[in-house]
């Protein structure tokens, strides 16, 4: 089973899912789940989209970051410079993109944020 | 040592560290042509399933109509995108690449279209600056290792210039596309309005299925055309730096060839010019022995 977070809300894509494509948000987590016998798959997805079609899933991102991959102190860091930076001017968007980046990373490295 | 000895030793010394660096340029372009391919086909799958989703959608929703596919009936002006390299040093790439945005520019002004060129690679800018022609944008500085992003700031532009009502009407792209390690082709294409190419049609292949939209096949659409875009230019920019890399390593190939049979050459007619003085040399000292034997001889 495949969940991701679209703009419409989050989706699970099961076997024999209808053909469906979506737009996903900035900042989701991807998670891949396997079965008991392997562990699941996570990733950070920033934009992009999902795309079904015969059983199956393709996702198109800009830019994708598997959990285990993730260096956590650096998005720590990243999260806290981009948290400070939206403190002192709430309208900069491009630092609340970069918080949103920081904290899929950090949830798909398994981390509490 | 004779002038012409001492001259043709400075040069053979000049030419072989011409040589010297024609060869580093050589190894360097070999070991960054494998990196370029790779990157390449990194891209591949985005650029598939991006053409598929694409194409997946505009079968599904022929109702639709977005700016981006929508030609224009009467275009005046078109946007053409020149890929070119940062550095020199690599054969005829950047001619080529130029020559044909040349013979498109002309192609369109008979079709009565103005074309403004969107240059990037700093060759590119340079050959239109000195020509006092106006560009519509410059990019710089990545030719070698583009990124994502460049392609990004690249088709932004295009992309604003396109949906401006008095902007631009076509965008087309000039561009180096890589085939083998030994053949690169300087291939033109439309990218706007939306031509959208199957990446490759087979046999089996079946009716693109019926696709649900969320959250609307519009919306959907607005944000799949632009990146679809993206792709196209980002393929092209990766595609451009690994034909430069192979061009430059031809070049400097050619370069080392020349370079190590001019030293070749000169150092034949060094040992000959050296062979001559030394020849000279004996006779003088043997017809001076003798000159002296003989006027020995002659006061006995």
């Amino acid at each position: 089973m495949v969940i991701a977070k679209t703009v419409d809300g989050e989706i699970g894509i099961m076997p024999e899912h209808a053909p469906v494509l979506g737009v996903l948000v900035e900042g989701g987590v991807l998670q891949v789940k396997r079965g008991s016998d392997q562990e699941d798959l996570v990733a950070a997805v920033h934009g992009g989209f999902i795309s079904v079609a015969e059983n199956e899933v393709s996702i198109l991102a800009e830019q994708a970051e598997l959990g285990s991959e993730v260096d956590v102190a650096a998005a720590r860091d990243a999260l806290q410079r981009a948290m400070a930076s939206v403190d002192a001017d709430s309208e900069n968007a491009e630092a609340a993109i970069e918080a949103k980046r920081a904290r899929a990373r950090l949830r798909a490295a398994g981390e509490e944020v | 040592m004779g002038a012409q000895l001492r001259l043709l030793r400075r040069r053979i010394k000049s030419v072989k560290s011409t040589a010297k660096i024609t060869r580093a340029q050589e190894l360097i372009a070999s070991s960054k042509i494998v990196k370029a391919q790779q990157r390449m086909h990194a891209a591949l799958p985005y650029e598939r399933e991006i053409t598929r989703a694409v194409s997946g959608v505009l079968s599904n929703t022929g109702s639709i109509d977005h700016p981006l596919t929508v030609a224009k009936d009467n275009p005046t002006r078109a946007a053409v995108l020149i890929v070119t390299s940062d550095g020199g040093f690599c054969g005829g790439f950047n001619a080529n690449v130029l020559r044909e945005a040349e013979a498109l520019r002309g192609l369109l002004e008979e079709r009565g279209i103005q074309a403004t060129p969107y240059v990037s690679g700093r060759k590119g800018v340079t050959w239109h600056s000195f020509r006092g022609r106006e560009m519509g944008g410059q990019w710089t500085g990545f030719s070698r290792s583009p990124a994502y992003a460049d392609a990004k700031a690249i088709a932004g532009t295009l992309i604003e210039a396109f949906k401006d009502e008095n902007g631009i009407d076509e965008i087309h792209i000039v561009s180096t596309e890589f085939v083998s390690m030994l053949t690169q082709n300087v291939v033109v294409k439309r990218i706007l309005p939306l031509e959208v190419v199957e990446a490759e049609p087979t046999a089996e292949q079946k009716i693109p299925p019926y696709f649900e939209f969320e959250p609307t096949a519009g919306e959907v659409l607005n944000s799949l055309l632009p990146r679809y875009v993206e792709s196209r230019i980002f393929t092209a920019l990766l595609q451009s730096a690994a034909s430069e890399e192979a061009a430059r390593r031809r070049a400097m190939k050619s370069a080392t060839d020349n370079a190590n049979e001019l030293i070749k050459r000169f150092t034949q007619e060094m040992n000959q010019a050296r062979q001559a003085e030394i020849t000279q040399e004996i006779s003088e000292i043997v017809g001076g022995a003798n000159a002296l034997a003989d006027a020995a001889a002659g006061k006995e």
